[in-house]
């Protein structure tokens, strides 16, 4: 296995962007003031992304008195505790909210990778039977939708309003995640799979055995796609789900709670009923902020290292 | 692409279907979700063309010929909400484009592997936000409420409240969207950066080439094809500029500065349920982004590139 695997890596992934870790002899030595402007400027992105991502977490760890003396977001710890984690993991509609948006994601991503998969690998074989004219058909709904209004009317008339199917179904193909998957099953060594059909290996089984442990790193990048997509969906929520704030997946609560703030209609107090106050807790919304996070920040570092295989450049050029 | 199976040479279309059968089974998901979900919507089109009951459906609604398009160009608010999706889409191309290949030149110029990883992983991560999430995040620290108005308050300055000022609302729109996506929209000239050959720059530096002379000569002219692919998708988009974005912002302030093209025809066609002007204005918009995709390729052709397709 190990052995398919290498040669699979070797000719089927593009080549990772060459690593200069050294300098080439042509190359003019770097003046100081050439390497400290590059270093700010690139200190400086990396602290327009950061900082705002570490108050957030500082101030969602933080005791109510530090918000206090902070007189709101905290930028630097000053006392630390999860009581905003246990004020929000005790809320009825923040655990409901992450058990469904979970549940979406996982189902979804789930559907998701089966159908594109399914789809990628029965259109990448070589002058199988009518493959051009389907690759036809689904590249047409790249550039043709019938918009919003339309495709709203075909999902209410399949009775999906106020269903959670609703908001996986519609979405479950990506026609973009497909032709990424499609170009890189269609590099998959010509070799090997002959030679696992010299062995009787069907196309289910080359599928299994061959083409997907050849390339684990599409197939991660484009199931976090999916799921990345599932997590943060909210306009489908507003669309199909509008008033069933039981139902309702983290994100649409991150909006209706703490960026609309407390006032909004659905009886806040009873829905969030964080210690009986007006307005929730300035600590608990950014541990709600936080929750939305979690799950990316957990599966993204798994995930960032095939960025660099080649797969992104695979996926852009589509 | 690749050799044909080599058991077999030219078979016919029988046995191509009996050979192929559990390719063609593997298929017919996606195939029926894009059926049902993507080609079912476009016959729903049609009611752009009628008086649309919901009780009647798309099959027994009266039809209305051109009358809801009239209605449409007649209202007021729809030519608001077309110059603001054009006004904002020309500033995102003016302050946004630039930014993403920027800041891919400067990565590139990093000489540190591990380096150029980091920030790399960093800069991609907002991508993966949700606009809910960034929203959320830049009203807690730009808001009335939030860390730079405390900061300002409590240096006895005036404060600063960008997240609901209408008149700035384009500037709070553009850097939320440089936030979130720039850092993401340097994959692709990165991939175009490591194509160039490293040989050329050898060569003109041999030569006696600066590093900005090679950087002018070698690896913007290597990027000119991206650029130019990405301005004509950005061109083909011009009416599409960011949904949830606007949606999220809209009541915070107005609809004078914030409704765009999709979210008016979400208020009009679904809120007010007026589903027929709805679907007109969903369908000029389909319509004249075909177009401007169409316009946009010409005019990479003319300049000698691909763009989107060849030739």
């Amino acid at each position: 296995m190990t052995k398919v695997f290498t040669i699979g890596t070797g000719t089927s992934t593009a080549r990772a962007p060459r690593a200069r870790a050294e300098r080439r002899p042509w190359q003019e030595r770097p003046t100081l003031a050439g390497q400290s402007a590059k270093g700010l400027s690139l200190g400086g992105v990396l602290a327009v992304m950061l900082v705002p991502l570490w108050i957030v977490v500082v101030t969602s760890l933080s005791t109510p008195g530090a918000v206090n003396r902070a007189g709101g977001l905290v930028v630097w710890p000053d006392g630390l505790t999860l009581q905003a984690y246990r004020e929000m993991l005790t809320d009825p509609t923040v655990r409901t909210a992450l058990m469904v948006s979970l549940g979406i994601t996982v189902a979804g991503t789930a559907l998701s990778m089966v159908v594109s998969v399914l789809c990628a690998y029965g259109l990448s074989r070589p002058r199988s039977l009518g493959h051009r004219l389907i690759l036809v058909l689904l590249i047409v709904t790249m550039f043709v939708s019938g918009g919003l209004i339309p495709t709203f009317l075909v999902v209410t008339g399949l009775g999906g309003y106020g269903q959670w199917w609703a908001l996986i179904l519609p979405s479950a193909v990506s026609v973009f995640n497909i032709l990424v998957l499609r170009s890189f099953y269609a590099k998959t060594s010509a070799e090997l799979i002959d030679a696992a059909r010299m062995d009787g290996a069907g196309d289910w089984r080359i599928l299994w055995s061959v083409v997907l442990p050849t390339s684990r790193a599409v197939t991660a990048v484009i199931a976090l796609f999916y799921a990345v997509g599932y997590w943060n969906s909210f306009f489908t929520v507003m669309l199909y789900l509008p008033t069933d704030s039981e139902k309702w997946p983290l994100q649409y609560v991150l909006l209706t709670y703490v960026n609309r703030g407390a006032g909004m209609p659905g009886s806040v107090n009873a829905g969030f009923g964080l210690a009986h106050t007006q307005t929730t807790p300035l600590s608990t919304q950014m541990a709600v902020v936080a929750l939305t996070l979690v799950p990316l920040l957990i599966v993204y570092p798994f995930v960032q290292k095939h960025f660099r295989t080649g797969v992104l450049t695979g996926a852009v050029k589509g | 692409m690749s050799t044909p199976r080599s058991w077999q040479e030219r078979p016919g279309r029988r046995i191509r279907l009996r050979r192929d059968r559990s390719l063609l089974i593997m298929v017919v998901p996606a195939v029926v979700l894009l059926l049902v979900f993507n080609y079912a919507p476009l016959f729903g089109l049609l009611t752009a063309f009628q008086y649309y009951d919901p009780l009647a459906g798309v099959w027994n609604s009266d039809w209305a010929g051109f009358d809801q398009f009239h209605r449409l160009f007649a209202d007021p608010l729809f030519w608001g909400a077309l110059k603001n999706t054009l006004y904002l889409s020309l500033v995102q191309l003016v302050l946004f484009f630039p930014i993403p290949i920027a800041l891919a030149l400067l990565l590139n110029s990093v000489l540190s592997g591990r380096m150029r990883n980091f920030i790399q992983s960093v800069v991609y991560l907002p991508h993966f936000f949700s606009w809910v999430l960034v929203i959320t995040i830049f009203q807690q620290l730009l808001g009335g409420a939030g860390a730079l108005n405390q900061f300002l308050r409590s240096h006895d300055l005036q404060t600063w409240d960008i997240t609901t000022n209408p008149s700035t609302f384009v500037l709070l729109v553009t850097s939320q969207v440089v936030w979130k996506e720039a850092g993401w929209g340097i994959v692709v000239f990165l991939a175009a950066l490591s194509a160039v050959n490293p040989g050329l720059y050898e060569a003109a530096a041999v030569d006696g080439a600066g590093r900005f002379r090679r950087m002018w000569h070698i690896t913007l002219p290597g990027l000119r094809g991206v650029i130019v692919l990405m301005l004509v998708l950005r061109l083909g988009n011009a009416l599409s500029v960011g949904f949830e974005q606007f949606l999220i912002q809209r009541d915070a302030v107005g609809h004078e500065s914030a409704e765009v093209l999709d979210t008016y025809a979400f208020y009009y066609g679904i809120a007010t349920a007026d589903y027929s002007l709805g679907a007109a204005a969903g369908l000029f918009k389909s319509v004249i982004s075909l177009l401007l995709i169409w316009g946009a390729n010409k005019l990479a052709h003319c300049f000698g590139e691909d763009g989107l397709y060849r030739r």
